[in-house]
């Protein structure tokens, strides 16, 4: 019996098996510390720390050149959107700053709602293919996420310039006499988010309708239901999960684009981003650039907070 | 012939309008792209007229020394990045799936997505703040810094391939290899290491797709000089557009192509 | 060890006493085994049967060593192993799912055993030809296990689980995944391996024919324990429990008084007010009890005058080898007798008929319960 061997080890100390069960959940807890210590310290001490300082710092005064004084003050909350007037001191709106939120604000909900309406019938379109050729869609849609966004808003850039693609095409086919104005507009700005976010919605979508029992949709048919009933009472609320999760995933990047707005917002139609960039940049109020960065996490929170929401509502 | 619509079966898959729009999706999506392409084999200085094709744009890229400088910088960030990142995300994807659900577990997957769960910009200036203390503090500087920030983002892409192919391997593969008397590290380098390997290879190739186009991180929290190919980039805006980015730019499209054609292949071609 | 290996062929190989499996804790608790004992012995073709959820996977996992016991033992030739990790334990496992390793050729899974215990090249290579041979696969040697059909996945998985050589060779349902035909091969094959081989073989399943078919002792099992255990022939014919004579073919349940007990035989008073002879089991007494009497053991008669029981037949079925008879009794229950069809030859009865019932010998069986 050559596996015999391996029994002598049973004749140390006999554990019960209540112990052994014991040293093994033990050695696996010891396993699961080891193995996850890596990506929580690198998470944790360069991912999170960060944050830790963004929400310290939003509680500070304005340093002389840069950085902060360690004195607590209000003054950068007070600063999102209101303004202390330079003579007299009284405190006024800051419509600049309100502006920009709400047209982020704006802007994002604008793109989530337009990736909605065109991705859902992309998703539909791809869920609805042979089987083999599912993964050939999906990569089409998948493939302009994943690559470089600067080149991409570089070349949606040629597309929406004066002289750029779309105004020839539509001055040589006589539908315009002269160039539109396009870039560097909140037009371009809220095409250049769309053209970005697009795929972000198409995928969770197509993952949950990937799922989706198409023998449902038989039995709609059958009871009479007309395409757009079916649609709006069988097939909608099966992907609802989907479209949730398409929508927070476009809304949270959405609102805080910055390199869109950047560059095809010609350093006029600025977002939250780009406000948050400027103070560390060129106006050198940390302060107010983490409390506005803290503001914008806070409309994010709560986007998240009606996802996990909704899922737990699924799931009950 | 017949009339082929008056045949037709009702279709019940069918919706009116989708296909009409799912065209214009793609057309949306990649019409940019292409023509951005097409502009880099002109033969002008322009990147609005074509006139004729020629590759001088590709070979004047090749040739810019501050191109050369910051495409290797920017492989080595991606590269290192990938390394440290896809290592620490095999590690936590088997801790996450192959015990028994844990008290903490969902802190776990909260803390390794929080990286996506927070507008990059956010991170951007926290980490170029963050990373500004230290330098002060410490006096030390370099590329590490942003190489540290990049495997930051990358663990979460690196780890959702790896932990998906983890959940549809059978852990009986595993109880096999244990009950044919293998012991533990054995039975992970000879069983789970093999079968997880597409996955971990997956992993990897999207969190180089992800640091090698990344853009925020880059242009905020680079140090002085650290020229990486998105500073560079952006910095010929100000000259004006000319095809030599538009050549840089297809070059960088074709790299993305490789690697998520790669990642596709890896992750589909599981099932059998 | 020595002293252990001298196999005389009713030695014991595997003794589990009073196993206890708990999963889970508080209220979400659930007993998975409530108390089991058994021993099984070496060279014997040993079953667990039982529905689903009954511990019978547990208590396998348990010997492979899967699981460790809340509490209880787990004894492999007189040695404790309940607490050894499986790669420490001489018992192999065939896989419900098979669970061959994908990235290996045949030849690769079948030596995987034999090369985690180091044994030499030379002799991994002899040992995997010689196996491959006892289960007809020696031109698979270097295929991917991908390309096998299920059929020869099997013995893969098999070979695999036999070549080092195991005391014990553990089997999950490894039969449920083929279709009747092959699985009715299979249940061939794995016996003549059995005996080829000489090693213990415990083997689990839901499926009753099965377990009757292959075993030299089958234990069934209910809720966490073993209800009984015994040769096929003997849980068949002489089930003790309700469970038992329930789940294992069909059985017609009557109540009686038992009296004139005689060691293991005695008189049961049915309520037609006739007399018969009954099997007993141990520690019955006299009184109300449940009988059992098999289809197949009952005889119809067309004249109710000498008959045990009479009653009314209600529904005819034909099965092609029998007939079955659902009979109403004058005292409302129901039976079922099967009679063998006989080859052109008509029905006496039809729906309706007025009928007597005998017994064969031997054909009642008194329950515990």
């Amino acid at each position: 019996m050559s596996a015999e061997t391996t029994l002598a080890h049973a004749h140390g100390a006999p554990l019960t098996g209540a112990e052994a069960e014991a040293a093994t959940v033990k050695r696996e807890v010891r396993n699961r510390w080891f193995l996850l210590s890596p990506a929580m310290l690198i998470i944790c001490g360069i991912g999170i720390m960060p944050l830790a300082i963004i929400i310290g710092y939003s509680f500070m005064e304005q340093g002389n050149y840069a950085g902060v004084k360690w004195e607590f003050t209000l003054e950068s909350w007070m600063n999102l959107i209101t303004e202390r007037d330079i003579f007299d001191d009284t405190l006024g709106w800051n419509h600049a700053h309100i502006s920009i939120m709400l047209r982020s604000i704006g802007l994002a909900l604008m793109t989530m709602v337009t990736t909605l309406i065109m991705g859902f019938p992309t998703a539909y379109f791809i869920t609805t293919r042979p089987e083999g050729q599912r993964n050939f869609w999906l990569f089409l849609i998948a493939l302009p996420f994943f690559s470089n966004l600067l080149v991409r808003t570089f070349s949606m850039m040629l597309m929406l310039r004066d002289d750029g693609y779309i105004n020839n095409v539509l001055l040589f086919l006589g539908v315009i006499d002269e160039p539109m104005i396009l870039i560097y507009t909140n037009t371009a700005v809220a095409i250049g988010l769309v053209f970005t976010y697009l795929p972000l919605m198409v995928m969770p979508l197509y993952a949950s309708m990937e799922k989706l029992n198409f023998n449902l949709v038989e039995a709609g048919y059958d009871l009479y239901a007309s395409r757009f009933q079916v649609l709006k009472r069988v097939i909608l609320p099966s992907v609802k999960p989907g479209i949730i999760a398409g929508c927070i995933l476009v809304f949270i990047p959405a609102i805080g684009a910055y390199v869109t707005a950047k560059i095809l917002g010609g350093g006029k139609n600025l977002m939250i981003g780009n406000l948050i960039a400027n103070q560390f940049g060129t106006s050198r109020d940390w302060p107010l650039g983490s409390a506005i960065s803290l503001f914008m996490m806070i409309v994010v929170m709560i986007a998240l907070i009606v996802y996990v929401r909704n899922s737990l509502a699924e799931q009950d | 012939m017949a009339n082929p619509r008056k045949n037709k079966a009702f279709n019940v898959r069918y919706m009116p309008g989708f296909t009409p729009v799912t065209m214009f999706c793609l057309i949306w999506l990649y019409a940019p792209l292409i023509i951005m392409m097409v502009y880099a084999f002109n033969s002008e200085r322009s990147v609005t007229n074509m006139h004729g094709f020629s590759f001088r744009w590709f070979e004047q890229a090749a040739k810019n020394t501050q191109v050369q400088d910051a495409t290797i910088l920017s492989l080595q960030i991606a590269l290192v990045a990938t390394i440290i990142a896809t290592i620490a995300a095999t590690m936590a994807a088997l801790a996450t799936t192959r015990t028994k659900p844990f008290k903490g577990h969902a802190a776990v997957y909260a803390i390794i997505n929080q990286p996506l769960m927070i507008p990059e910009i956010v991170t951007a200036v926290g980490t170029l703040v963050f990373f500004g203390l230290i330098k002060s503090a410490t006096g030390i500087h370099g590329i590490g810094f942003l190489m540290m920030a990049h495997t930051v983002f990358c663990i979460p892409f690196a780890y959702m391939p790896i932990r998906a192919r983890l959940e549809n391997m059978d852990l009986t593969y595993e109880h096999a290899a244990a009950d044919l008397y293998a012991p533990p590290m054995k039975r992970f380098w000879r069983v789970t290491f093999p079968l997880m390997f597409p996955g971990i290879l997956a992993g990897a190739m999207l969190s180089f797709v992800i640091s090698f186009d990344d853009v925020i991180i880059n242009l905020l929290v680079a140090g002085a000089g650290e020229t990486t190919l998105p500073i560079y980039m952006i910095g010929t805006l100000r000259r004006g557009l000319t095809p030599e980015v538009n050549a840089i730019s297809t070059v960088l499209l074709g790299v993305t192509f490789i690697f998520v054609v790669g990642f596709f292949f890896l992750t589909t071609n599981k099932k059998k | 060890m020595t002293s252990k290996s001298s196999a005389n062929s009713s030695s014991v190989a595997i003794e589990v006493q009073g196993l206890i499996k708990t999963f889970g804790t508080g209220d979400a608790s659930v007993k998975a085994l409530d108390g089991v004992s058994v021993s099984i012995y070496e060279n014997e073709f040993f079953t667990l049967l039982g529905p689903s959820g009954c511990g019978k996977t547990t208590l396998l996992r348990m010997i492979a060593g899967f699981e460790h016991p809340t509490s209880g033992h787990v004894l492999l030739g007189g040695d404790h192993i309940g607490h050894l990790p499986p790669f420490m334990r001489p018992v192999n496992t065939v896989f419900q799912n098979y669970a061959l390793f994908p990235h290996m050729t045949v030849g690769e899974n079948i030596g995987f055993g034999l090369e985690m215990l180091g044994k030499d090249k030379s002799e991994i290579a002899r040992k995997v030809d010689q196996t491959l041979a006892m289960v007809r696969m020696e031109e698979y040697v270097n295929r991917k296990t991908s390309q096998l059909s299920g059929g020869q996945q099997q013995r893969v998985a098999l070979a695999r689980a036999l070549a080092p050589e195991p005391r014990v060779l553990l089997l999950d349902e490894p039969l449920s995944a083929l279709d009747l035909k092959l699985r009715k091969e299979m249940q061939i094959e794995l016996k003549r391996m059995q005996h080829e081989t000489g090693i213990t073989f415990v083997f689990v399943t839901h499926d009753q024919e099965e377990a009757l078919t292959m075993s030299d002792r089958v234990a069934v099992m209910k809720d966490g324990l073993i209800r009984q255990i015994g040769a096929p022939r003997e849980i068949y014919d002489h089930p003790t429990e309700r469970f038992v004579a329930h789940f294992i073919g069909e059985t017609n349940f009557l109540e009686g008084e038992l009296h004139d007990i005689n060691g293991s035989t005695g008189m049961i008073k049915l309520a037609s007010g006739s007399n018969v002879p009954a099997s007993l089991p141990d520690e019955a007494a006299a009184g109300t009890v449940t009988v059992v009497v098999r289809p197949e053991h009952a005889l119809l008669s067309t004249s109710p005058d000498n008959a045990s029981l009479t009653g009314e037949v209600k529904t005819i079925v034909y099965f092609g080898t029998d007939t079955h008879y659902h009979l109403e009794l004058e005292s409302g229950d129901s039976f079922v007798v099967r009679m063998q069809n006989q080859r052109d030859s008509g029905t006496d009865y039809q729906e309706g008929s007025k009928v007597g019932i005998t017994f064969k010998d031997n054909a009642v069986q008194v329950l515990k319960d």
